[in-house]
């Protein structure tokens, strides 16, 4: 990532979200991305998950400049190669948590038979195989959080992006959560971007961005930049 | 994403939400039920028309004195009556007919206590023929009888029914008018025809009722029968100029007669009820596309409910072309469910409003289709754009909506 700016609104009412962000992430890297509200964190994230475009600069994604690919080429992207985690679950409602976990496949057009194997195999991995067919609502929040991981890494992508995966649950949940994802990581040799304001779940992280007014102030192992 | 995948999702979707779906679908199904029913019930007039004139009896041409009844009735001009040479000169004149002269007169009909006012018709036994109504029991007219005027009669169902009380009439006598008359026949069940029973009718020898009824030697109308099928357009031409011939019509005068044809009857007829079909087709198509514009409201507002699902749609990968078919297949469901149910309750509608009125059940498979494919096109057209709204959602902002 190279000069990334993000700029909302024109002239005296400009707001640069992000302002000249150079940043590398190197394959396996397990990053959490701190700041204050307002900071630029989150238009970082989604910017690194194609969900979103820079004003400005350039970024390579496995040496393919996203700038050049239109709406299409960044689902593909994103269906491919990115798992989403977000801070409200964001569950389809009254849908089975299996067709939750099912959905990216289907635009993947995985078999009907694969597809339910791969989401069970999914659930498993975040210990809900026995919670199949419960529907967001007759889970816990933890659960919910769980089988929003699952369906993330389904389609086995090497890049997962949580947005304060921990935000609206628990310390123990949270931590829970977190070890979860530390060992699923080191299981399928992740590259993991987390979006925290929480220094204890930061702690999980191997290396901390601290964003202030769309700069990165500091970064470095979370020992050091949080001290 | 395939086909079955996008189907079963739009079922998901339509059946997470059946209540609303329901009504969304409701202003399809009116439509097409009314559609469907119209155009039936339209049709099914058309043929009862039919029905009731093969009744009558084809190939029948009436002729009648009297100025050519274009406009009101009222303003017909009485005109000479015809006279029996006229009936012998047609029988003469022109081939492959069968003729039954008749005179037409209400008269009182008096049998013990019933008392009532019945169309008696004079003419001969061609008319059972010509009229297709057949003497059912008894017998037909004896040749003296016929030439002499005798005071004899065949009545209708409908008098034995009323006048007897269903107790045997053969042989008995009825007073019709200041006549007492034998009863020698009785006519087979026809039922009502046009709006008139064609049951309630007496029928004597032609000379009996102008002698002992009308006083007078007059024909009021010619009953003529074509007797090879499509002939009937060459007779009424040649029925017309040999009256015309007769009754000394200068060629640029107007006929002082006139001859309907039942065809031209029938033809006016189902050209009415196919003008009244199309009339209550349209205003029900207009309906129908009232209820499309239901579903685009209502799709619309289901795009902007369902804002976070397209986002989170979008960011696990799914294109937009993905979720513009979701959302376009969920509308096509919709109207096509809303199509199906229509066309049911629509045949339903149309049986039970046949039953009612004691008109022949038609089903057309071509409307039953047409109403089908315009509910479809429907779905298609009027969920178009709340899809391409859905579909164009930027993912950011679909996730961040709440």
């Amino acid at each position: 990532m190279r000069g990334i700016y993000k700029l909302y609104g024109q002239g005296a009412a400009e707001v640069r979200a992000l302002d000249g962000i150079d940043l590398d992430i190197t394959a396996g890297e397990f990053v959490a991305v701190m700041g204050p509200s307002g900071s630029g964190k989150s238009t970082c994230m989604n910017i690194l998950g194609c969900l979103d475009v820079p004003s400005a600069g350039e970024y390579l994604f496995r040496g393919v400049d996203v700038a050049s690919l239109d709406r299409d080429e960044l689902a593909l992207l994103r269906r491919k190669f990115m798992g989403f985690v977000f801070q409200s679950f964001n569950l389809l409602p009254r849908t089975s948590a299996l067709a939750n976990v099912e959905l990216p496949l289907i635009y993947e057009n995985v078999s009907r038979k694969r597809r339910k194997r791969l989401a069970l195999d999914a659930l498993r991995l975040v210990g809900l195989e026995d919670r199949a067919d419960a529907r967001p609502n007759q889970l816990s929040g933890g659960q919910q959080q769980r089988v929003a991981i699952a369906r993330a890494l389904v389609t086995e992508p090497p890049f997962l992006l949580a947005d304060e995966p921990t935000g609206n649950l628990d310390t123990r949940t949270a931590d829970e959560i977190m070890h979860r994802l530390v060992e699923l990581r080191n299981e399928r040799d992740l590259t993991i971007v987390m979006v925290t304001h929480e220094p204890d779940i930061a702690m999980y992280a191997e290396r901390v961005l601290f964003f202030v007014d769309g700069r990165i102030q500091r970064d470095g192992p979370p020992a050091e930049v949080l001290t | 994403m395939n086909t079955a995948d996008t189907l079963a999702m739009a079922g998901q979707a339509i059946a997470r939400n059946k209540l609303r779906s329901f009504l969304t679908t409701l202003g399809i199904i009116i439509g097409v039920a009314s559609v469907i029913a119209m155009v039936h019930l339209g049709q099914s007039a058309t043929k009862s028309v039919e029905q009731q004139f093969a009744n009558i009896g084809s190939n029948l041409l009436f002729v009648m004195p009297g100025v050519s009844q274009h406009g009101p009735s009222a303003l017909r001009v009485s005109a000479e009556p015809f006279e029996m040479e006229d009936v012998a000169a047609i029988r003469r004149e022109v081939p492959g007919i069968l003729v039954a002269p008749a005179v037409s007169r209400n008269e009182t009909v008096v049998f013990g206590n019933a008392n009532q006012s019945i169309r008696v018709e004079g003419s001969t036994n061609e008319y059972f023929t010509v009229r297709n109504h057949p003497v059912e029991r008894g017998r037909e007219f004896e040749e003296a009888e016929l030439s002499s005027g005798a005071a004899v009669c065949v009545v209708g169902d409908t008098v034995v029914e009323e006048m007897y009380l269903n107790t045997e009439p053969l042989g008995s006598n009825l007073r019709v008018g200041r006549t007492a008359c034998r009863v020698i026949g009785v006519l087979e069940q026809r039922g009502l025809s046009m709006g008139q029973d064609r049951d309630d009718v007496i029928v004597m020898p032609i000379k009996a009722v102008q002698r002992r009824l009308a006083g007078n030697l007059d024909v009021n109308t010619v009953y003529i029968s074509a007797l090879q099928d499509g002939t009937s357009s060459r007779v009424r031409s040649e029925v017309e100029s040999l009256l015309r011939q007769r009754r000394r019509i200068a060629p640029d005068e107007e006929d002082d007669f006139y001859v309907r044809d039942t065809q031209d009857i029938m033809d006016a007829l189902s050209e009415t009820t196919a003008t009244m079909t199309l009339l209550l087709g349209g205003i029900a198509a207009v309906s129908l596309l009232v209820g499309g514009i239901g579903i685009m409201n209502i799709m619309l507002v289901s795009v902007t409910e369902r804002t976070r699902e397209i986002g989170i749609r979008l960011a696990i990968g799914a294109r937009s072309r993905d979720v513009l078919q979701q959302f376009l297949v969920e509308s096509v469901v919709l109207a096509t469910l809303g199509g199906v149910i229509g066309v049911l309750i629509g045949m339903a509608g149309t049986w039970l409003m046949t039953e009612q009125f004691n008109m022949p059940f038609v089903a057309s498979p071509g409307v039953i289709v047409l109403g089908f494919t315009f509910s479809m096109t429907i779905g298609v057209v009027f969920g178009y754009f709340p899809a391409r709204k859905a579909a164009h959602l930027n993912p950011i902002d679909a996730l961040r909506h709440e």
